[in-house]
């Protein structure tokens, strides 16, 4: 089992717990029909089409409706609280929830009480929080961008937009931002840095960058990080390391980006149905890399 | 009438680069109160910044409001007759934190990208019209995007006007940048 916490962008959209399928566009849990879009729709939405093909059961989605004000995030929060310690999931992906350390400190706390640890990925919000908690280092994954990257070099900034000038006139210094950012414990252990290039570092700098497909346009269309995301999470949950899951994430998400052709004015749903077929093409150069290394 | 607009007018307005002691931040529930604050104040000529709050007050999407203490029963009057009231007035010696006046341009062909801080805006070059959003965290950028995307920039609502926190607020930032850019 693996979970994805998040919100829908609707004040009035009922806290649901449950298994999510994907069908016509649409996520749906518990009777909700969400249309596919920007956020934590978009990640379900890659992680159900990644969870197929790759023989994973749907993922488990904690959700609730907010729409800025964070009583449904407080809600959720509330309600992982309670029920998270006596779950069993292999991975838990946070994602957009209002920041509020209060509140982040007692899920993760919640989080602590499971039998078994699960892979921690944070995204948008709840790696915001994360960082700003000072306990960053308690997660598997971060999928930051580069503003967001900065942010997290940035041992003063509560928040991305706060990030200091000094600092955000570095975003083309990508490894010191990376340094940065573990030197002052505020990056997971393992970062997904998204952007024009891509790449997966950890404590001991980069460790891949990823630049092909080079698609200029994907920077702009919103919710192609939540794609990536989405991928990630399906294949760490279907036990792939971390780092080696990142890089086949961020290509696989490269390559359904290009079989789209996109403008800077596409829409994340017209990707989600390509992406079964780029993690199939993805991981079958993967293998036949592998053979010749053998051979 | 016209002698208290006189009064009025003549009332300091206090500058925004007060320093040392004499500084206090007003503290709201929410970022869209902030918002709200802001432009009520600024409608009526106080000169206040909107800034990060000091470590003590973080609790996470936050923004507040700098004012010289000495003016805060003008101030909050002011507040009180837009119907919005801070959550308390804190004053501050530390320095605060500034929101990002950088921002990026990326040229897309037909499409410019304009990002301050985490949050991204596109717009068509040639009818104007905001094509995508992208980046940012909190639970209102998807819902912005859905009421901004496929509207004229000169018509779309502004994030200030239906966004609720840091992520709008950036997001903000981005299209009045964006709108510059384009000469609106």
């Amino acid at each position: 089992m693996w979970a994805i916490v998040g919100t829908i962008p609707d004040r009035d959209f009922p806290l649901v717990t449950g298994q999510v399928s994907l069908k016509d566009n649409a996520i749906s849990i518990q009777g909700q029909h969400i249309p596919v879009s920007r956020g934590t729709p978009a990640l379900l939405a890659a992680a159900i089409k990644a969870g197929e093909f790759l023989g994973q059961p749907a993922p488990y989605g904690f959700l609730v409706g907010d729409s800025g004000l964070g009583v449904g995030s407080r809600r959720l929060c509330d309600y992982l609280v309670e029920h998270l310690g006596e779950s069993a999931f292999r991975a838990i992906t946070f994602h957009y929830v209002q920041p509020d350390v209060r509140w982040h400190n007692r899920v993760l706390s919640a989080v602590e009480q499971m039998a078994h640890r699960p892979i921690l990925v944070a995204d948008a919000g709840s790696m915001y929080v994360a960082k700003m908690s000072g306990r960053a280092a308690v997660y598997d994954l971060f999928t930051p961008d580069i503003g967001e990257l900065a942010f997290l070099a940035d041992e003063e900034a509560p928040h991305p937009l706060y990030t200091r000038g000094f600092i955000l006139h570095e975003e083309n210094r990508v490894p010191q931002l990376i340094a940065r950012s573990y030197a002052h414990n505020n990056a997971a252990r393992n970062l997904l840095v998204k952007g024009e290039r891509d790449y997966v570092a950890n404590q001991n700098g980069i460790q891949a960058t990823i630049d092909y497909p080079m698609v200029e346009a994907m920077e702009a269309i919103g919710g192609t990080g939540d794609t990536l995301t989405g991928i990630v999470a399906a294949l760490t949950t279907a036990g792939m390391e971390i780092s080696e899951a990142a890089i086949i994430a961020a290509r696989a998400n490269r390559l359904a980006g290009y079989y789209v052709k996109p403008t800077a004015a596409t829409q994340v749903r017209e990707i989600v149905s390509y992406i079964a077929g780029a993690l199939k093409e993805i991981l079958a150069e993967n293998k036949k890399g592998e053979a010749k290394k053998v051979a | 009438m016209a002698f208290l607009d006189f009064l009025k007018r003549k009332h300091p307005r206090a500058p925004a680069e007060t320093q040392g002691l004499d500084r206090g931040i007003l503290v709201f529930e929410h970022t869209s109160e902030v918002i709200r604050a802001e432009t009520a104040l600024k409608a009526e000529g106080w000169k206040i910044r909107v800034m990060g709050p000091p470590p003590e007050v973080q609790s996470g999407c936050d923004l507040v409001i700098e004012i010289p203490l000495i003016e805060e029963l003008s101030i909050l009057r002011t507040l009180q007759a837009s119907g919005v009231k801070p959550k308390e007035v804190v004053p501050v010696s530390s320095p605060l934190l500034h929101p990002v006046d950088l921002f990026q341009t990326k040229d897309l062909g037909q499409y410019l990208m304009v990002r301050a801080a985490n949050m991204k805006v596109t717009i068509d070059k040639q009818t104007l019209t905001i094509v995508n959003v992208s980046g940012g965290g909190c639970p209102d950028v998807p819902y912005l995007a859905h009421r901004m995307v496929g509207k004229p920039l000169s018509d779309a609502p502004s994030p200030r006007e239906i966004g609720h926190t840091l992520c709008g607020y950036a997001l903000q930032l981005a299209y009045e940048e964006a709108r510059r850019q384009c000469g609106l």
